[in-house]
């Protein structure tokens, strides 16, 4: 499952990030960060005819040695960035388009809060306990 | 033909290969023919059908013609498909009955029956037909030719497999007819023959490929089966199909690595589970790598030597259909996943090896892809190298750091070992590289070879990255690699190259507002800053680290340590001062006037207090806290009178600060909020209100241009303000968190005072806050006595004695013992003299300050009142008795009032509803000596 979990206002700036373990959590700020450039360029390289589709899952952003990346993008340009271990290869694409569409109505429900920001960061516990749910456990 | 006689070699794996069809019977016929055979063989394209659905393809065919020979046959169950001949073909241009009888019939019987033993049924005959040598014979037979006779004797049904080749060497429209007609048939046959024994072979491969369960299967020899079918493929240049085979084997091998991480493990797999002993990279220059291939098939291939030489054939196909990005793409995920596999086979692998290994490969893979596209394509195509130049560099980094090469020092003799034993694996250069200057293998054996050298290759393969990155919009991935060029500046104490790589990477997390890189970059910016010298900077740096709650207690408390060992250290000094912004230090929270209308009389004293938050891990002494001043003397004094105080007692003298936005993106707080004020302009001449309406004071902050470079950590725009006006509090030890500064002052000029800066100062260092807002103002006053008399009830009844209340408010003056207050009687209303009054004395807040006695001293003009001594600003209050005579009831509104003619004057100024208020000027007489005073006491009477 994923190690890290990261939803990035349009503006680019974390509204939540998440990663086990921990220790690491620097790490995974840096890669989430650094796949922003990738979701970028996608997202201009699809341009409209990735609003045409609909399709807003963009794939694998970029392999590393020990982790893949994965990017999301709602229509309102939030995008979602998965980090998945790369050691677990029986992750396929449908499982990762199937968690994004999960993080996408838990964040959707999180934006129908009227207590929410919109650009707030997001402290919802729901939302953190579905993050969670799609986390491995590390022991 | 391609000099038949010599012996075939047994494979040749070269694209010089073609399909194998033998030749048979008159080898001087075909001799002559063969030049215009392959020339008119590959020109027209043919159909070729497929089985399993697979789309048909246009095919240009080939062939190698050799002679017929029974060895040339494959014996049963040889899976060779590259030396099976496809076609065999029979040459005669017999056109004489008894020759064929004699002959001809025998030889073809015999080839056939060899054939017939081989189960081979892709053969055809060829006659011959000329013209020349037709006419010479007697005995023709026209009813039946020999081609009949042919397909008569051993065309059993098949008719087809006997074609007439007419007059092939004329240049005749006859000629050019039978040829298509020859070359039709010869192109049908090899496909159908293709289509067969493939298809038989595919058949084959794939019962192998379900026996993989079975304990002896071996997935080297099924990979030399699947193979030869690829090389066919290629060999007819379907190389997509051939492409097809090689990734069906590497998806084979893939997933039985994974099985074997789940748990279910093959046998086979074990041998490829050995630990690796070389590591000398991908080997792409050749189309085949046979030292590899014969590893495999002898089953001594290593994990990294089959992937090497399945990726070389895979990236040869693909650069054979001009994909040569996808190369750079798959030769990624080789990467990545090999070392994957290892750790997941648990391979022993020698600390550096698979580095090294990536290292080469990945240059390897770009100069390959170099080869073949030339400066515009490769440039245009970033996107897709820009992954194995990263990778590169990261891993050469990962060398440099193990072999001891970044040390200040050098290598110690472990690393030296190391590195030895690293070089150790590379083995010899391969020789088809040998002679090119910068071959994988020459530049990291050159990198590995002293400091200075890997310092080049590795500062070259860096900025080449920094720099395609940077050319394709990368500019986070540009940054993180330059990051990692910081860190190598400071292991190599060059920490003046560093910054700007920590200052571009941090100017970038700031304005996306990413806290932990922020946190992370700073803190190695810090220590650049500090072997640098920046003092400033540095002390800087070190406050933000000090307030910043991703850090460690201990970390925090380090850095709030520098400052403050800094701020006491250089006390003696006092000329320079470090001016550094507040926020990171503390967040000034609310302000507090007290009085609580924030507005005193002149010589009144006036507390702020301020609750400021304090960031640091530790508690701060500091020497002073300063809260500048602005003073301006406004026009207006209506805010200074003691009446507009008793009328604005709203607010509770309490100013919020509003909580500073943490560190979000720049985009949002980089422009501070609006600062709005209402404005009131008046007519100087009557004071009345001409215009109203909104300003924002900070226009100049908001409109500004939004500078790309400016940088949102410096302290420039941090102006110390120094004016003669100062709020001070010394000596203050801030705790974390909450605390409360209370400063005091006594009021001097009037006017209004704007708190404008915070400052608090601990040696030369000094936190400023530059700007305080909502807007802090305080007020100080100076006011004239004045006398304000009022009756106790609604309108004075003539006839009655009735009480007057008398308000005496001293202002600035102080009255003493002996000062007196003389009110000039009207006849129509004299004050009622009694032996006891008593007065009041309140102090500006109204608070009851003492009592006195009053001594009434009346004559027929003048009433004296003798005042109790009270201090400045304070209210004097008494209540006299008068009684209204009634005989002059005309003129009771004015003339009868307790004044002189300047009441009629000011009667307009100041009316008031229902009441008609007269202002008269009364003087205080301190005794005999009134003048030496000067009070003028200004009273206003109320009927």
């Amino acid at each position: 499952m994923a190690v890290c979990v990261a939803v990035i206002a349009k503006e680019n700036y974390p509204l939540y990030i998440r990663s086990v373990p921990t220790e690491n959590e620097l790490k995974f700020h840096y890669m989430v960060h650094t796949s922003l450039d990738v979701v970028d360029e996608k997202i201009s390289a699809m341009g409209k005819a990735l609003v045409d589709q609909r399709e807003l899952y963009l794939g694998l952003l970029y392999p590393t040695e020990d982790y893949k990346v994965y990017g999301y993008v709602t229509n309102s340009k939030v995008k979602f960035v998965m980090v998945v271990d790369s050691s677990n290869p029986a992750l396929r694409d449908n499982e990762i388009r199937s968690m994004f569409r999960k993080l996408h109505n838990s964040y959707t429900d999180v934006m129908c809060n009227p207590f929410y920001n919109p650009g707030d960061r997001i402290q919802s516990r729901a939302f953190d306990s579905m993050v969670t749910s799609m986390m491995i456990q590390v022991c | 033909m391609d000099a038949p006689e010599e012996p075939l070699p047994p494979v040749i794996y070269t694209m010089e290969n073609k399909p194998i069809v033998t030749c048979a019977g008159d080898q001087n016929l075909f001799t002559s023919i063969y030049p215009t055979l392959s020339q008119q063989l590959p020109r027209e394209p043919m159909e070729w059908r497929r089985s399993y659905g697979r789309a048909p393809k246009m095919i240009h065919l080939e062939s190698n013609f050799v002679q017929f020979k029974e060895e040339l046959l494959p014996k049963e169950g040889n899976k060779a498909l590259l030396t099976f001949p496809f076609l065999h073909i029979y040459w005669t241009e017999c056109c004489d009955t008894e020759v064929y009888k004699a002959t001809v019939k025998d030889d073809l019987t015999k080839w056939q029956n060899v054939l017939k033993a081989h189960s081979s049924v892709d053969w055809l005959i060829v006659v011959v037909e000329n013209d020349a040598k037709k006419k010479n014979k007697t005995n023709i037979l026209p009813r039946t030719s020999i081609v009949d006779k042919i397909r008569n004797d051993f065309c059993n049904k098949q008719s087809d497999r006997c074609v007439v080749l007419t007059d092939p060497l004329k240049d005749s429209s006859r000629t050019q007819e039978s040829w298509n007609t020859f070359l039709t048939k010869l192109r049908t046959l090899l496909l159908m023959s293709f289509t067969k024994n493939l298809g038989k072979f595919e058949d084959d491969m794939r019962t192998l490929r379900e026996k993989r369960t079975e304990p002896g299967w071996s997935f080297c020899e099924y990979f030399m089966v699947q193979e030869e079918l690829a090389f066919v493929f290629e060999m007819l240049q379907q190389f997509e199909d051939a492409l097809v085979q090689y990734d069906e084997l590497d998806a084979l091998f893939s997933q039985y690595v994974v099985n074997f991480g789940a748990g279910d493990g093959a046998n086979w797999l074990t041998f490829f589970c050995q630990p690796v002993k070389s590591w000398n990279g991908l080997i792409l220059r050749k189309p085949i790598d046979m030292e590899k291939r014969e590893l495999i098939q002898r089953q001594e291939a290593t994990l990294l030597d089959l992937r090497s030489y399945l990726f070389a054939r895979q990236c040869t196909l693909l650069l054979f259909l001009q994909r040569p990005w996808e190369v750079a793409q798959r030769a990624l995920e080789l990467l990545h996943s090999c070392v994957q596999e290892l750790k997941l086979l648990e391979v022993s692998v020698p600390p550096g090896a698979l580095d090294c290994w990536v290292f080469l490969s990945c240059l390897e893979v770009l100069q390959r892809i170099e080869g073949c596209c030339d400066r515009a394509q490769m440039d245009s195509n970033i996107a897709h190298t820009v992954g194995l130049w990263s990778y590169a560099t990261e891993k050469l980094k990962a060398l440099g750091y193990l072999c001891g090469l970044v040390s200040e020092k050098g290598p110690d003799s472990e690393d030296l070992n190391r590195t030895v034993d690293l070089l150790a694996g590379l083995g010899a250069e391969r020789p088809e590289t040998a002679n090119t200057a910068q071959s994988p293998y020459k530049k990291l054996k050159e990198a590995l070879s002293s400091v200075e050298a890997f310092e080049k290759h590795y500062l070259d393969l860096s900025h080449a990255t920094i720099e395609m990155y940077t050319s394709i919009g990368r500019i986070r991935s540009a940054k993180f690699v330059g990051k990692d060029l910081a860190e190598f500046y400071m292991r190599k104490k060059s920490p003046q190259k560093a910054e700007s790589y920590l200052q571009g990477a941090l100017k970038n997390y700031l304005a996306e507002g990413w806290a932990l890189p922020i946190t992370h970059t700073r803190k190695q910016l810090a220590e650049c800053q500090k072997h640098l010298g920046q003092i400033e900077n540095y002390l800087q740096t070190s406050s933000l680290l000090a307030g910043d709650h991703h850090l460690t207690e201990e970390e925090r408390t380090y850095f709030c340590q520098e400052i403050l060992n800094f701020a006491s250290q250089h006390t003696d000094s006092p000329g320079h001062k470090v001016v550094l912004p507040m926020h990171s230090f503390a967040h000034l929270r609310d302000l507090r006037f007290t009085p609580a209308n924030a507005v005193v009389h002149v010589g009144g004293v006036l507390s702020v207090e301020i609750t400021v938050c304090s960031q640091m891990p530790i508690p701060v002494r500091v020497e002073q806290i300063t809260i500048s001043v602005h003073f301006s003397v406004e026009k207006n004094s209506y805010r200074k009178t003691a009446e507009w105080l008793t009328k604005h007692k709203t607010s509770n003298g309490i100013i919020n600060f509003p909580a500073e936005t943490l560190p979000f993106p720049a985009s949002q707080n980089s422009l501070p909020a609006l600062e709005l004020y209402e404005m009131f302009e008046r007519s100087p001449s009557d004071n009345s209100l001409n215009t109203t309406g909104i300003i924002c004071k900070n226009v100049h902050m908001l409109l500004r241009r939004q500078e790309s470079g400016a940088a949102l950590d410096s302290p420039s725009g941090v102006a110390l303000e120094d004016g003669p006006h100062v709020l001070q509090c010394g000596d203050v030890t801030l705790a974390p968190g909450a605390n409360t500064v209370t400063f005091r002052t006594q009021a001097k000029e009037p006017g209004t005072y704007t708190l404008r800066q915070l400052c608090a100062s601990a040696g030369p260092v000094c936190f400023v806050l530059p700007h305080l807002y909502p807007l802090a103002q305080y007020d100080v006053y100076s006011q004239e006595p004045q006398l304000h008399v009022e009756p106790l009830a609604d309108s004075l009844l003539a006839g009655i004695p009735q009480k007057v209340k008398f308000t005496v408010t001293t202002g600035h003056y102080t009255v003493k013992n002996g000062d007196s207050l003389q009110l000039s009687n009207v006849e129509a209303m004299p004050v009622l003299c009694h032996a006891e009054n008593r007065a009041v004395i309140y102090s500006n807040a109204r608070e009851k300050a003492s009592e006195a006695s009053l001594r009434v001293q009346s004559s027929d003009k003048v009433t004296s009142i003798s005042l109790p001594a009270a201090p400045a600003y304070h209210v004097i209050e008494f209540e006299l008795e008068v009684l209204s005579l009634p005989s002059a009831p005309a003129t009771a509104g004015e003339s009868s009032a307790l004044g002189v003619t300047e009441a009629q004057r000011k009667h307009k100024d100041t009316p008031k509803a229902g009441h008609c208020m007269a202002t008269t000027d009364h003087k205080v007489r301190r005794g005999w000596d009134c003048s030496a005073c000067g009070g003028g006491l200004r009273s206003s009477c109320l009927f």
